[in-house]
């Protein structure tokens, strides 16, 4: 993992003071609530439905053990026992109160963690690959790549001010594990044919109100120049994007209006431009950073085979776990959508507990997932039965990775101010109406999505089964759509038609799986069988 | 009826204005406003007694006052999914 340096510890405790006397000023009335408001943004703090609300930053979902005993802390001293891990990767604390907000930063801060833009119109939190630095089908480690982004784009003056948030995502195999084209940038590390390391650049993608799917724009961006073509695209953005209408101000309505050549042409201008500044890190930035991330030290001689007489073990294995690219070890996924559990929520305890298990059996490595739920990256096979054992006595092992009630749900109208729905309970029913895990198994890879306002925090729009949460005249009304997807065959979901209410949704869900049970053909998906017979069958079954 | 909501600077708590008894974590406390509103909530803020206010539709019931909205009955009750955290759980949070 990388580790900070001199620069990165004066810069975070820096913050940290300044936020410390921000706040002091502002509970002293020496700054009213419009000054200081943009000011606890910038530190990841918002006034949520019912408290101040923190949000954490997890660089590219990747801590050790000793953070996420952090943030177990966190959660136990200064919150109320919880916290709950977001489909950005971060945490988020619902109950925070301002006078401990600089406490709390000064804790972060011990074991190289903040909130930095974790809000505002700037670079976000970069996102990758859970798997990355373990999953076999990877051409390379995507995480030094994305922690260059991260400092690069950390403190950018150029990029503090921009139009509108910002999120890049960096992936280096060809399943796509991150929802990479569904950001502002989507960055696929790839080998060109003469088999030179570089990239794939993908920009313009995002959910909320306008979805859109980014459109690639460069097929190989040599990866000695993939800042400056990061930078190039970012510069046309903050030239031309829109800060006149919040609603269209975000890249994706810019590259559509501009269209994607127009926009790809000003881009390749300004990146020519950026070559004659020499302004890209140095090679040898980038391979200081590298060396933060070698492969731990796998035991190479461990046994690859599992001992899987126990069923529910077998269950487990079967579904939660990933091959991983040295032999004798696994990608461990560990559940945070237990049957009637609050998606991507974890106690102090449980947070503890993981930490604990990374350290035991996992070098020390943990990751957060953008669908909420958290890996143990690098398993011995031999470990797996007895890490298995201590997750399940915790709730921490529901074998329900990627099945329907695997399910990403966003904070909703429990906790969100901009919400229009609650989301959670939803998620709690369904959950409960497809608690039997036969069942869920049956049914195969069917990821549902539910948000609760058009904002899709809960990627909606990329659900094989999407529910939006809306608001009919005071009243709860969730419409249902199908057919998206944010892996690889990424695609957009489509409503079926007229909403229905809290009890109503949950039995509609129950009818397109109906029709999938009935209609697919081999080994189809939900997705692929929607894809192949189209939206009509669903909404006879939903309407007639 | 118009209630008067807002949050607590210091702790982040949702609070609603209660006349001359202050501000009151439980809406049933909550005193109508009237036409009052912005010139309360203007001299409350000043005083940092309460932070990002707003005022509120409300009704009165048989359990006192009750805020029209879903959105804000969720605020005066808690999340409805930690029933462990919620301040005010006897809040129908729908149809009211």
């Amino acid at each position: 993992m990388y580790k900070y340096d001199e620069y990165d510890q004066a810069m975070v405790d820096a913050r940290v003071e300044e936020f410390r006397d921000q706040t002091r000023r502002r509970l002293a009335g020496e700054l009213t609530e419009d000054q200081f408001k943009p000011l606890r943004l910038m530190n990841g703090l918002y006034l949520q439905l019912h408290a101040y609300m923190l949000r954490v930053a997890i660089p590219y979902g990747t801590l050790n053990s000793q953070q996420m005993n952090m943030l177990g802390h966190i959660a136990r001293k200064y919150d109320r026992g919880y916290g709950h891990f977001t489909t950005r990767q971060n945490i988020q604390y619902n109950w925070i109160k301002l006078e401990d907000a600089p406490d709390i930063l000064a804790d972060l801060s011990t074991v190289e963690m903040h909130a930095i833009q974790t809000s505002g119109n700037c670079i976000r939190n970069i996102s990758s690959d859970q798997f990355a630095g373990a999953a076999a089908d990877e051409i390379t480690d995507p995480r030094p790549w994305a922690e260059l982004l991260r400092q690069w784009s950390s403190f950018h003056p150029e990029f503090s001010y921009l139009p509108r948030k910002f999120k890049i995502a960096v992936i280096a195999s060809d399943e796509d594990r991150a929802a990479m084209r569904l950001h502002d940038i989507g960055i696929q590390l790839i080998h060109n044919d003469a088999g030179k390391l570089g990239a794939k650049f993908f920009v313009g993608g995002g959910m909320g109100r306008t979805p859109m799917i980014g459109p690639e724009i460069r097929d190989f961006v040599p990866a000695d120049e993939l800042i400056h073509y990061a930078e190039a695209c970012l510069r046309v953005y903050n030239r031309y994007g829109r800060r006149d209408n919040k609603y269209k101000a975000r890249i994706k309505i810019l590259v559509h209006e501009l269209g994607k050549d127009e926009y790809t042409r000003q881009v390749e201008e300004e990146f020519a431009h950026m070559k004659t500044l020499g302004l890209n890190p140095p090679v040898a930035e980038l391979a200081r950073i590298t060396e933060f991330f070698p492969d731990p030290a796998y035991d190479t001689t461990a046994n690859d085979e599992l001992d899987l007489t126990d069923p529910d073990f077998r269950i487990w294995v079967e579904q939660n776990t990933h091959p991983h690219k040295q032999a004798g070890y696994a990608i461990a996924n560990i559940s945070l959508k237990p049957t009637g559990g609050i998606p991507g929520d974890a106690s102090a305890d449980q947070i503890d507990l993981m930490a604990d298990l990374a350290k035991e059996y996992s070098f020390d490595e943990l990751r957060v997932t953008h669908a909420q739920n958290i890996v143990l990256p690098h398993v011995k096979k031999s470990e797996l039965y007895a890490l298995w054992q201590k997750l399940d006595d915790a709730g921490l092992a529901p074998a329900n990775l990627d099945l329907i009630s695997d399910m990403i749900a966003c904070p909703g109208l429990d906790y969100c101010s901009l919400a229009n729905a609650r989301s959670i309970p939803v998620a709690q029913k369904i959950g409960q109406r497809f608690s039997d895990i036969g069942r869920q198994k049956e049914l195969g890879e069917l990821k549902l999505k539910i948000s609760g306002c058009i904002n899709a925090c809960g990627h909606h729009h990329a659900g094989h089964i999407g529910i939006l949460g809306v608001d009919r005249k005071g009243v709860e009304n969730y419409q249902l759509s199908l057919g998206g997807s944010g892996a690889e065959d990424v695609s957009l979901a489509k409503i079926t038609g007229p909403g229905f209410d809290e009890d109503g949704i949950v039995d509609a869900v129950e009818k397109v799986t109906d029709v999938y049970l009935r209609d697919r053909e081999g080994d189809e998906r939900f997705v692929d069988t929607y894809r192949r017979i189209g939206m009509v069958p669903f909404k006879e079954a939903l309407y007639d | 009826m118009n209630l008067l909501t807002g949050n607590d600077l210091k702790t982040g708590d949702v609070i609603w204005w209660a006349g001359d008894k202050g501000w009151s974590l439980h809406v049933a406390d909550a005193a109508d406003a009237g036409d009052e509103g912005e010139a309360i909530l203007a001299r409350e803020e000043a005083a940092r007694r309460v932070n990002a206010s707003y005022i509120v539709a409300a009704e009165a019931t048989g359990k006192g006052p009750m805020p029209l909205h879903i959105k804000e009955r969720v605020r005066a009750s808690g999340p409805t999914v930690r029933t462990d955290l919620a301040i005010n759980t006897d809040i129908p949070i729908v149809n009211a």
